[in-house]
Order: C-alpha cells, then sequence, then structure tokens
C-alpha cells in the first residue's frame, strides 16, 4: 500500500526537494552541459579565439586511429576487469556462503578494498607488480620471466586490470553473497538428493538463480571500468607504455588537462556520457522485464 | 523399495543432543508417519536417513546396506520439502525430469516418465509451467512427482503438507495414502500433526525430546498408548489425566475426584500407590441424575462442534475434566453427572509409565465400588 502524504502548502514537497536537486545540477547538469556545448567548439592552441564547429569534434575523433585504439583497450580492459572481478567475488561469496558463521569477519576484510582510494590500491599494487621492489614482479624477473609494466604493453594491461577488478571485488561479494543466501537451502538440498554433484548444482541450480544479481553486477561493473578506473591507471601506468593502457576515459583526461584540447576532450566525454546512458537502458529495461528466472 | 532400518542414532548440534538414540525398523512397502511436537527432532531424523546431516552415533540401513556415510545422491532416496523446494527456474517438466538428465537416462524414457507420472498426479497439462504459475496444491503434487519419477528406494516427506489450507491438506492426504499404496515404496513420513499421522501411518513413530516415545500401529497408540506423553499427545481432545491411588491390592483405583472404581485385574507393574488415571473425552459417559457412582461435573464451558459437543467442566477434587458428548449439550453452571467407565482407563505410573493389567484386558464386567 502506498500512501500519499497530503502537505498543508505547496510550497514545502519543493524545499525539501531543493538540496536534491540542487546537487544534481551543480555536479551533474551544468558540467555534462558544459561539456556539450564545449564539444561542439574548438579552441586555439592559445585559448584565444573560439570558434563553433557543429560536429566537427566527433568526426576528427572517430577517425583518430589512436582513439580507435584506446577504444579498443577500453574493451579489452573493461572485459577483463569485469571477469576477473565478478568470478573472483563469486568463488569468494560461494566459499563464505558455505560456512556463514565466518563471514562476519570474512566480510569485513572483503570490503577493505572498497573503502581503499584508487591512489592508495595503486601503491599497494606497486608493492606487488613492480619489477624490482614488487614482490611478484621481482619473484618473476627472479624465475626468468622478464617482467617489467612499465615498458612492456600487456604486461602493463594486465597490471592496471588486476589492481582495477581487486577493488571492485568487494562489491560484488558482498552482491552475490547475498544473492546466494537468498536461494532457499532446501532447493540445493533437493538437487543433492536428486543426484547432483556440488559442480552440477552450481552451474544448473546457483548460477541460472544468481542471474539477476549477476546481470545487475555486470552492469555496474562495466560501468565501473569504463568510468572509474582512471585513478588506478594514473597512478600506475599513466596511460603507458606507448598508450597500451590509454583507456577512453584516461585518454579524455589527458587531451583536456594535458593537451588542453578542450573541444576534443569535450567530445570525448559526451562520447563516454552516451555509454553510460545506454548501460542504464538495458538495465532498466532488463529490471523493468524481470530477468528473474 | 526397501527395508530401512536406524540403528542407535543419535545428533548433537555442539552441545545440544536433539536425538537420544533412535531404533527403528521399516519393513519393505511400510509407511511410517513420525510424529511429535515442533522442535522434538523430527525433520533432523529424517535428514539423516536422507544424508542431509550426519548422524553424531548410530548407522543407517537401506535395503540392508549400511549408508551411514553415503552422500544423498548416493542413496537412492527421494524426499518431499515442506516447502516444496522446486527449482524456481524450471518448468514443471524440467523439475520432474533433472533427477533423470543426471542419472543419463535416455531422452525417450525420461519423457515418458515424466509425462506418466504428471498424468498420474493431474499434471499433465502444467509441464511447461514455472513453479511461480502454479498454486499451493499443484506445487505440492510437483513435489511429489519429482519424488515419484525417480522411482526411488525410499520416500521421505517432511511436513509435505502443512503449507496448504485445509480442505486441501485432507484431500491431498488421502491422495498420499493412495500414491503410496499403489507404488508400496517403503516412506517415512513426519508431521506434527496427529490426525495425519493417524490416517496416514501404517505405524507411527511418537517422537518427544528426541527420544521414540512409542512404535505402534495408530490403532494401538491410541488404545494402548505407551507413557502420558503419548496418551496426551495423540487423540483430540486430549486426554484428561486425574490422581488416582491403587487400592483393595490393585483391584481397584480410587480417584481423588470420586468414587474408587474397580479394575478388571490389578496392575501387573505397579510399584507404588499413586498412579495417573488418563481417559479420553469421548469415553466419558453422561448418565442420569442419581445414577449410582455418578460424579458431579460442574460445567465451566461447553463448545458445539455441531454433532458433539465439548464439555469443559471442574470435579469435585478441582481438577479439570473434558467431555466429549453427542446428545448433551448443558448450560454453562449446571451440574453434570458423569461415569468413568472401567475398561477405557487408563493406568499411568509415577514415572509416566503405562501399567499393564496382569491379564489381558478381560471381559469382566466392571465392578463399581461405593465412595
Ligand atoms: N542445523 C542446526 N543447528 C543447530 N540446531 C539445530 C539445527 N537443526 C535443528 N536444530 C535444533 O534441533 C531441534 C530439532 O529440530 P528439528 O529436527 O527441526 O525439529 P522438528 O522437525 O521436530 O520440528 C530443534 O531444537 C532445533 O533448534
Ligand atoms: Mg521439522
Amino acid at each position: 500500500m502506498r500512501k500519499k502524504v497530503i502537505f498543508p502548502q505547496l510550497g514545502l514537497p519543493y524545499l525539501l526537494l531543493l538540496p536534491q536537486l540542487a546537487i544534481t545540477v551543480v555536479f551533474f547538469f551544468l558540467p555534462a552541459g558544459q561539456a556539450i556545448w564545449f564539444s561542439f567548439l574548438r579552441q586555439d592552441a592559445f585559448g584565444i579565439r573560439t570558434e563553433f564547429v557543429w560536429f566537427e569534434n566527433f568526426v576528427e575523433l572517430f577517425q583518430d586511429p589512436l582513439y580507435l585504439d584506446s577504444m579498443w583497450v577500453t574493451l579489452v580492459f573493461s572485459f577483463w576487469v569485469t571477469l576477473l572481478s565478478m568470478s573472483v567475488a563469486l568463488g569468494l561469496a560461494v566459499l563464505a556462503d558455505r560456512h556463514i558463521r565466518g563471514a562476519t569477519a570474512y566480510k569485513t576484510l572483503l570490503i577493505w578494498p572498497y573503502a581503499i582510494a584508487p591512489a592508495v590500491a595503486a601503491v599497494l599494487w606497486i608493492f606487488i607488480f613492480h619489477p624490482q621492489i614488487g614482490l611478484l614482479g621481482k619473484f618473476l624477473n627472479g624465475i626468468g620471466i622478464k617482467w617489467d609494466y612499465k615498458l612492456n604493453g600487456t604486461q602493463a594491461l594486465i597490471t592496471v586490470i588486476v589492481a582495477s577488478a581487486w577493488k571492485q571485488v568487494s562489491y560484488n561479494f558482498l552482491f552475490f553473497l547475498a544473492g546466494l543466501q537468498s536461494i532457499p537451502r532446501s532447493v540445493l538440498e533437493a538437487a543433492a538428493i536428486d543426484g547432483a554433484s556440488p559442480a552440477r548444482r552450481f552451474w544448473t541450480v546457483v548460477f541460472p538463480l544468481l542471474s539477476p544479481t549477476t546481470f545487475f553486477l555486470l552492469v555496474i561493473n562495466l560501468t565501473y571500468a569504463f568510468f572509474d578506473t582512471f585513478g588506478v591507471i594514473d597512478a600506475l601506468t599513466k596511460g603507458g607504455p606507448a598508450k597500451a593502457t590509454t583507456t577512453l576515459i584516461y585518454r579524455a583526461y589527458i587531451d583536456g588537462r594535458v593537451n588542453l584540447d578542450l573541444g576534443s576532450s569535450s567530445a570525448q566525454s559526451v562520447v563516454l556520457m552516451l555509454a553510460v546512458i545506454a548501460l542504464t537502458a538495458v538495465q532498466f529495461r532488463f529490471i523493468e522485464r524481470k530477468v528473474h528466472y | 523399495m526397501a527395508t530401512l532400518e536406524l540403528r542407535g542414532i543419535r545428533k548433537s548440534f555442539g552441545a545440544v543432543q536433539v536425538l537420544h538414540g533412535i531404533d527403528l525398523q521399516v519393513a519393505e512397502g511400510e509407511f511410517i508417519v513420525i510424529v511429535g511436537a515442533s522442535g522434538c527432532g523430527k525433520s533432523t531424523l529424517l535428514r539423516i536417513v536422507a544424508g542431509l546431516e550426519t548422524a553424531t552415533e548410530g548407522s543407517v540401513l537401506i535395503g540392508g546396506a549400511d549408508v551411514t556415510r553415503l552422500e544423498p545422491k548416493d542413496r537412492d532416496i527421494a524426499m518431499v520439502f515442506q516447502n516444496y523446494a522446486l527449482y524456481p527456474h524450471m518448468s514443471v517438466f524440467d523439475n520432474m525430469a533433472y533427477g533423470l538428465r543426471i542419472r543419463g537416462l535416455p531422452r525417450a524414457e525420461i519423457e515418458g516418465r515424466v509425462r506418466r507420472t504428471a498424468e498420474m498426479l493431474g499434471l499433465g497439462d502444467l509441464l511447461r509451467r514455472k513453479p511461480r504459475e502454479l498454486s499451493g496444491g499443484q506445487r505440492q503434487r510437483v513435489a511429489m512427482g519429482r519424488a515419484i519419477v525417480r522411482e526411488p528406494k525410499l520416500f521421505l516427506f517432511d511436513e509435505p503438507l502443512s503449507n496448504l489450507d485445509a480442505k486441501l491438506r485432507v484431500q491431498m492426504r488421502a491422495e498420499i495414502k493412495r500414491l503410496q499404496r499403489r507404488l508400496g515404496v517403503t516412506s517415512l513420513y513426519v508431521t506434527h500433526d496427529q490426525v495425519e499421522a493417524m490416517t496416514l501411518g501404517d505405524r507411527l513413530v511418537v517422537m518427544n525430546e528426541g527420544r521414540a516415545e512409542q512404535v505402534a500401529t495408530p490403532m494401538e497408540v491410541w488404545r494402548e498408548p505407551a507413557n502420558t506423553y503419548v496418551a496426551g499427545f495423540i487423540g483430540a481432545p486430549a486426554m484428561n489425566f486425574l490422581h488416582g491411588r491403587l487400592c483393595e491390592e490393585g483391584h481397584a483405583v480410587d480417584l481423588r475426584a470420586g468414587p474408587a472404581i474397580a479394575l478388571a485385574a490389578p496392575p501387573a507393574s505397579a510399584t507404588e500407590a499413586e498412579v495417573t488415571v488418563g481417559i479420553r473425552p469421548e469415553h466419558v459417559r453422561v448418565v442420569g441424575n442419581g445414577a449410582a457412582g455418578a460424579i458431579p461435573l460442574k460445567v465451566d464451558l461447553v463448545e458445539p462442534l455441531g454433532a458433539e459437543s465439548l464439555i469443559h467442566g471442574i470435579l469435585p477434587s478441582g481438577e479439570g475434566l473434558t467431555v466429549r458428548a453427542s446428545d448433551c449439550s448443558p448450560l454453562a453452571g449446571t451440574t453434570l453427572p458423569i461415569v468413568l467407565p472401567a475398561e477405557h482407563l487408563h493406568l499411568f505410573g509415577g514415572d509416566g509409565r503405562r501399567l499393564r493389567l496382569a491379564h489381558a484386558r478381560g471381559a469382566a464386567a466392571p465392578v463399581r465400588v461405593g465412595a
């Protein structure tokens, strides 16, 4: 039942909405509008003259092979970050679900990465991946595998993927754990009695029943990989070597803040905005249609 | 189809012991009902048989083979859960076919078996539906079908009807009974509902706090309850219990509430004079005013049930007594003369155990001894 609250004056509800609206306007609509406006403009290198160029920034963008490269990097990066963070989280959640008594301590430990600033997280990963001082880096070089993420593009990509995925594991873990715990125990017991091995139970019962959670997390993680991984990349590889880890969001930053090409950077932001709108639309559509089995 | 044997099953959860050594032998095709109050360990016992729980001590034998250490999947049993535990994302057909597919049966055979079972249960038109598109009764049937289609050695039921409304429950109860007869599969059925237990079971296991108080046929349990717990648990409304004292060397019992009543024979095992006398409400006789040996019952509350009435009253001793009478519905506050027929009395010793009379229940007419 939904109750309709009647306010005596018409003004009060709007007054109560105001802070929320103000925050949305100041921190979202204004910058977004500005980005859209700038994406139609072009400034000369010294910022003296500005002209309105319609879609030229976008056309140029999609003709730039480097931009298409970074699009590809973004796809590879997002795919692996999402896959890695979700599968590790699911594995941990399954383990925790079995021994739910110890799960409180376990959950607390697992949630920490989520609370750590990207830059701090990156420093932690330097201590692991750095070829000279990192635990894993030293070890790999020790056993004869040449490891240096500052020189090798693939290794750089692996490094930022792992560091980015790691930060997201705890978030996914909590959702997966909640999802697992909402599966009635008796359903799994029925499957056990029906003769299903643990692995079969997982793939034929647990995983399908988790699909709403999985889908929700898929969208969240893609969004994260697209937009929220700037800090990790900046702290670890700065998009290098040779742009091997330059994702769309990182390039937008470089072009805007470093190269001061506000027009192109804004156009890139608009492209990213469209991507997030598309992802959200997909999400809403599916949630409305209830992917629940 | 197989026999089932439980040997000294004990179970503790941490420091709490919930099963205190259960022994049971079930013949092939027998329908055993485990009945007891909520929390007495029925489900735990059933789950140990299923292999979902490990017994702390004791062993489980199915068809003579020790399965105590086997996983549920290796025991060839089927279980119907209280909440049905259907696979929510699978159709009715897939729910029933799941176990068969795992066993790698050929497609055609799976199809045939599922269809036959579905027809038998009246689910033929629902095979494509998902569980959430079914009513409670239909879900219940699917859960049954999933068990039946596997043709297991043993059926386990854990309160399968308790989520249904009263009418459907009665209907499904009869259906389960018919199905079990027809299929002849050895079954273990857990319930807290004594009517369900009485109507379904070939034999009952009456459980109380992790112990099997009595294992016997429903009529035996009703006629000769092994102790006051069983006597009070089986039968509705519950048996009345009164204070009494054996006298005349055990040939009569002197009620605190009224006259001494002569017994057909003295109890064989009585060690003390103090006894508990039990009598079922339906066995108390309402007599005319001034009848010999009548006890006045002060009527407190009358509950009409239609054909009969339940009369709750107070005896002169202050003890309460419930009477189930057909053709009698006195007003509250009036006094009703009643008689407790000797042949319907149950005697229990100080430890609550039934006192058996020295001879088999004789045909001797009850002799009343004046108060
Ligand atoms: N997994 C468990 N852990 C701890 N205690 C349990 C567990 N399962 C059951 N119990 C306890 O064992 C007792 C018997 O439970 P159960 O067999 O479910 O009773 P019933 O089915 O007769 O209602 C209860 O007191 C219950 O709290
Ligand atoms: Mg139970």
